[in-house]
């Protein structure tokens, strides 16, 4: 799709490039020469300062858990943390495979946090519901699997909202997570945790997952990458289903390549979930060309549809004027600019809370207390349905079942959830035109920086409203990247702002190289919050 | 991967499923809940205080305020399919098995578990809506059907709702000649895909009942047929014929005993010449078409007996269960407005569709159905006793249809089938490829009796022979020595013997007691080892008996 920009040189350099990445034999001389640029990818980092034995895995896997330790109180990102040895024990395993020459994978010695909804055999997953408290799997998710045979270490299980029904982490059943750049601030939702353990450099990178911008909008919000795939790309086996026909598995990370790398890791076809696409997986890593090899006008030609639903009232003027200056820097860097109009912009936030409800009210059958996670005694079936659910559940996810419930219910069902798919449909259709016009979309990620812890708790449909930028790009199935793009300051503190940029269905490859090459030259930002000091 | 919990409910008097309902097992189980042991039998009372009807003589009085009554019935079939896997996960089923040994993420309703549907599912569905001679949707989906019950692990049941597989058939019957014949054509509704749920098990003692979930997640296809059957009869053989189709399809093993084939009976009746229907009733728990039968007639004699006495009212739209023992039906649960089972469409799992091509490989390889093959037999001109006998199953059909492709006569072939064979195979209990005989000595058979080789009489040793150790008829009439004395001469020096050696029999023949012929053809027969031909050895017997003076 982008091949008109790609000139002869570029694609050589990105080839040369991907050499570390797809190499899995260890070799005892670094791939990179010594003129080669530092990698913003702190995957690739760390594979060049292990192969070159500048350090071990070990070392790399201390530095982080002493972070981690340090941080976490002020923090809470994570509910579960793996414990120590074992991390260590892992991280031994890969200097052993490096000693001896051995295969490495791609995501060797890179601890990952996990969110808590996707399961994993060793580690408790609650997806954040005190409904399943102390729940471990018998079974890990393909993501999860994927990870680890990629050479990945599972630090830990990250905080959400509740099934992941919330934008802040305040919806979790047993936690708040603080944001890395101002503690008295959301990280954003649900996919805080792993936002905010990424930011703070607790981990690596991390799995989130995305049903109406839960990856997205904390990404913004804590100032990190975060990347929602297209719907398909990533099996959601292992995924506790929130609402099965938007729900995603993303990627969070310090920079574009490393979503990138851990998107190469987890995509592909699954023969446990029947709407895992079997579409070919491109290597996603040529597309991270090193700063130096770029030419004035990296992405000349590229057309850019900015969407003019996303820059009115009721968006913060901050974060309006950082996406300008976004827009300046894609114009300087050769993109030709247009506005995109879609009329049924505003449809998308009602039509995705119906139909995001009515899937959860029926995915949440299951934690009836029969089987597992928490159940009350009762003297009647019914009374045992009942109080292990209305124990078990916090209040925004019993609103959800409600809604969801009733949207469902015979005589609604046409006013709502058939109404719901209608504009599901529309949405789709304007996505698709503007994306024939344009090769991605961009708007802000969310309508503001991060707010207050609390600010909006009791204000449901204020929260609801913050979703805004990122419902309709599930409603499609699109892929869609935030990256930092800015900061906004908020009495004393600096908050980050993100940019999201939406591309066509399975083209996360066009995200990725407009990203990286944004990110390699915004000028003068550094998306590291004050909490991680120097030891970054 | 068998996972075990064990968890305690006190006791709940359940609305929904009777513990009679289920048999007791022992074994491990992982889940309890609270159980429902005394609610039927009050249930059992008020029901005998409601109705008059004493079931054992109803029918043998003639009710003549039947005559002015028409039942209308309708039924809702499930038929278990016999794929190797669930419908949608890779457990293997198997009827019996130890409780929650055959489960997985996927039908135990875990978090993060997905269905994949298994394609044989969509094969035999296709297959059966062909056998029903129905319309097939090209492109179908699955539905979530949402209830909460213990047995039902993900709170919802994947089914098929506004668009089943296939739709708007109908099924070709022929009643049993004893019950007076006749063709009947019963319209089918639809078809459609959707697993089964688990099973509850509840304890001798009554205060906590357990699940397991082998069966959770098997493939069902559910049958619902037009409100078309009238009589009990009709509807057990409308039933017979499913399990028939399903049977000569080979997708499912069609046994009620074990669930395999469940029918769920609607009936309401009206006065003859009413257009309006009248409260329908469902009746569950029929485990054999005669269970259908007398359930269905039971039923309509109870409600014309509320009808006729001015007790119409008392007809209520409800759920009751045919109790076995008592041949009766009592109620089970009344239903309280419709339920909403709050339909959506199963978004885990792409939609379903066929290609014409599909369609095609699929018809070319049904075999030829009980109704073609019914019809063929007729033309054959059987009649419709043994048409039905010998197309009630498709192995003893095929049986049939090889011996007779050997040329054998027709009508010889059915009689030893339907005769000895049968006889043979209920004694053993034998299933026609489970003997040892085959079409073709079963046809050698037929053609060594007619053509004289061997008397009729050998030849029912040498079926039982052939039937019980195999082997060919010509290996068995030499090593045995049976061919049939046909020469006139031999057989003569064996009456000359008998009449020889007993003068005294032979002077009271001659002195008029003629029926001793009998005795002296027995007698000769004996001395032949049952070789002589029996014409020529009566013949030859009556000459010398009288000739001789």
């Amino acid at each position: 799709m982008l091949s008109s920009i790609q000139n002869p040189r570029l694609l050589r350099l990105s080839t040369l490039h991907q050499i570390p990445l797809r190499c899995l034999q260890t070799s005892t001389t670094p791939v990179p020469t010594p003129s080669s640029p530092q990698p913003t990818s702190q995957i690739l980092r760390i594979r060049k300062s292990l192969l070159s034995r500048e350090t071990t895995a070990v070392e790399i896997a201390k530095t982080f858990l002493s972070r981690l330790r340090r941080t976490e109180p002020q923090l809470k990102s994570f509910l579960y943390v793996s414990p120590e040895d074992g991390v260590l024990k892992q991280a031994e395993e890969i200097d052993r495979r490096i000693q001896n020459n051995e295969e490495l994978g791609p995501l060797a010695g890179v601890l990952a946090g996990v969110k808590d909804n996707i399961c994993t055999s060793d580690m408790p997953s609650t997806a954040g519901s005190k409904i399943l408290e102390n729940y471990t799997p018998p079974y890990d998710a393909t993501a999860v699997k994927k990870l680890r045979e990629n050479g990945a270490i599972i630090v830990g299980k990250t905080n959400l909202d509740e099934f992941g029904m919330g934008s802040t982490t305040e919806a979790s059943g047993y936690q708040v997570t603080a944001n890395p750049w101002d503690l008295s601030r959301v990280p954003g939702g649900s996919s805080g945790g792993s936002a905010a353990a990424v930011s703070a450099q607790q981990c690596a990178v991390s799995l989130g997952t995305d049903t109406g911008g839960s990856v997205r909008q904390p990404a913004s919000f804590c100032g990190v990458v975060g990347l929602k795939p297209t719907y398909g790309r990533v099996s959601r086996y292992g995924l506790v289903a929130y609402a099965s026909s938007l729900d995603v598995i993303g990627c969070l990370g310090s920079s574009v390549a490393d979503t990138g790398i851990v998107l190469q890791a987890v995509s592909g076809h699954d023969k446990f979930d029947a709407t895992s696409s079997k579409q070919g997986i491109p290597n996603f890593a040529s597309q991270f060309i090193p700063k130096d090899y770029l030419d004035s006008k990296p992405l000349k030609g590229l057309r850019v549809g900015v969407i003019r639903e996303t820059l009115v009232d009721g968006v913060d003027p901050d974060v309006i004027s950082s996406l300008q200056r976004s827009v300046s820097h894609l114009e300087d860097l050769g993109c030709t600019i247009s506005e995109v109009s879609f009329p049924s912009f505003s449809l998308g936030l009602p039509a995705y809370y119906i139909l995001a409800s009515s899937e959860s009210s029926s995915n949440l059958a299951r934690y009836d207390g029969v089987r597992f996670g928490n159940q009350v005694f009762a003297d009647e079936l019914s009374t045992l349905y009942g109080d292990s659910r209305a124990e078990g559940f916090g209040s925004e996810v019993k609103l959800r079942i409600l809604m969801g419930t009733y949207a469902l219910s015979a005589g609604y069902y046409d006013a709502y959830y058939k109404r719901a798919q209608q504009v599901r449909t529309l949405v789709q259709k304007s996505f698709r035109a503007a994306l024939e016009e344009n090769d991605v979309l961009i708007s802000p990620a969310a309508p503001s920086v991060a707010y207050k812890i609390g600010e909006k708790k009791n204000d449901p449909l204020a929260m609801y409203a913050g979703d805004i930028m990122t419902v309709n790009v599930n409603l499609a199935g699109l892929p869609a990247l935030v990256l930092p793009c800015g900061f906004v300051e908020e009495g004393s503190s600096v908050l980050p702002v993100g940019l999201q940029m939406i591309g066509a269905a399975f083209d996360e490859e066009s995200l990725l190289k407009i990203g990286h090459i944004f990110e390699q030259t915004l000028q003068g930002y550094s998306f590291v919050p004050p909490l991680v000091g120097d030891d970054f | 991967m068998a996972l075990t919990f064990f968890r305690g409910i006190k006791t709940c008097p359940l609305v929904h499923y009777p513990s009679a309902y289920f048999a007791r097992k022992n074994g491990f189980f992982y889940c309890t809940m609270g159980s429902t042991q005394t609610q039927f039998a009050t249930q059992e009372k008020q029901q005998s205080g409601d109705s008059k009807v004493v079931p054992k003589t109803y029918r043998k009085s003639p009710d003549k305020l039947l005559k002015d009554y028409e039942a209308i019935i309708g039924i809702e079939t499930h038929v278990q399919l016999n794929t190797s896997t669930k419908a949608f996960c890779g457990c293997p089923y198997s009827y019996g098995a130890q409780p929650n040994t055959s489960i997985c993420p996927v039908c135990m309703g875990l978090p993060g578990a997905l269905p994949v549907l298994n394609s044989k599912v969509v094969e035999y569905a296709v297959k059966l809506g062909l056998a029903l001679n129905c319309k097939l949707s090209m492109d179908s989906k699955f539905d979530r059907k949402q209830y909460f019950y213990p047995d039902l692990p993900k709170g919802y049941q994947i089914s098929q709702f506004d668009v089943p597989i296939a739709s708007g058939g109908y099924v070709d019957v022929d009643l049993p000649v004893e019950f007076g014949g006749g063709h009947r054509k019963f319209g089918i509704t639809r078809v459609h895909m959707e697993e089964d749920a688990g099973k509850l098990l509840h304890t001798g003692t009554g205060n906590y009942s357990q699940v397991d979930l082998n069966r959770a997640g098997v493939p069902l296809l559910e049958i619902v047929s037009e409100p078309d059957m009238r009589t009990g009869i009709e509807a057990a053989e409308y039933a017979a014929e499913l399990q028939r189709l399903v049977r000569y399809l080979g997708v499912s093993n069609g046994n009620m005993q074990e669930g395999s084939l469940r029918c769920d009976v609607n009936i309401s009746i009206r006065p003859i010449g009413q257009q309006e229907f009248g409260t329908k009733v469902e009746i569950k728990n029929l485990n054999s078409f005669s269970s259908v039968s007398r359930a269905i007639d039971f039923e309509i004699s109870r409600q014309v007996q509320l009808h006729s006495q001015g007790q119409a009212d008392q007809i209520v739209q409800e759920t009751r269960l045919w109790e076995e023992g008592a041949q009766k039906t009592i109620t089970m649960r009344k239903k309280e407005g419709l339920s909403d089972y709050r339909y959506f469409p199963e978004p885990d799992l792409p939609g379903v569709t066929l290609t014409e091509e599909y369609l095609d490989g699929i018809r070319s390889s049904l075999p030829e159905l009980p109704e073609i093959k019914r019809r063929r037999y007729e033309n054959m001109g059987l009649s419709m006793q043994d048409v039905l006998f010998l197309a009630n199953d498709i192995n003893v059909a095929e049986f049939f249809d090889a011996t007779i492709a050997s040329a054998a006569d027709i009508k010889l072939a059915a009689n030893w089938i339907m005769g000895d064979i049968a006889a043979y195979m209920k004694n053993e209990k034998l299933s026609i490829s489970e003997i040892k005989l085959t079409p073709l000595e079963l046809g050698e058979l037929i053609a060594s009796i007619k053509g004289g080789t061997i008397s009729g009489k050998i030849g029912k040793e040498i079926l039982f022979e052939l039937m019980a150790k195999g082997g060919t008829v010509q290996g068995l009439i030499k090593e045995k020595d049976l061919v049939q004395i046909v020469d006139r001469s031999e057989i003569e020096k064996m009456v000359d013997k008998v009449l020889a050696d007993n003068p005294e029999q032979l002077k009271q023949y001659r002195g008029g007691k003629t029926k001793l012929q009998g005795y002296f053809a027995g007698q000769v027969m004996k001395a032949s080892k049952g070789k002589a031909n029996p014409k020529l050895l009566n013949q030859i017997l009556l000459e010398k008996l009288n000739t001789e003076t």
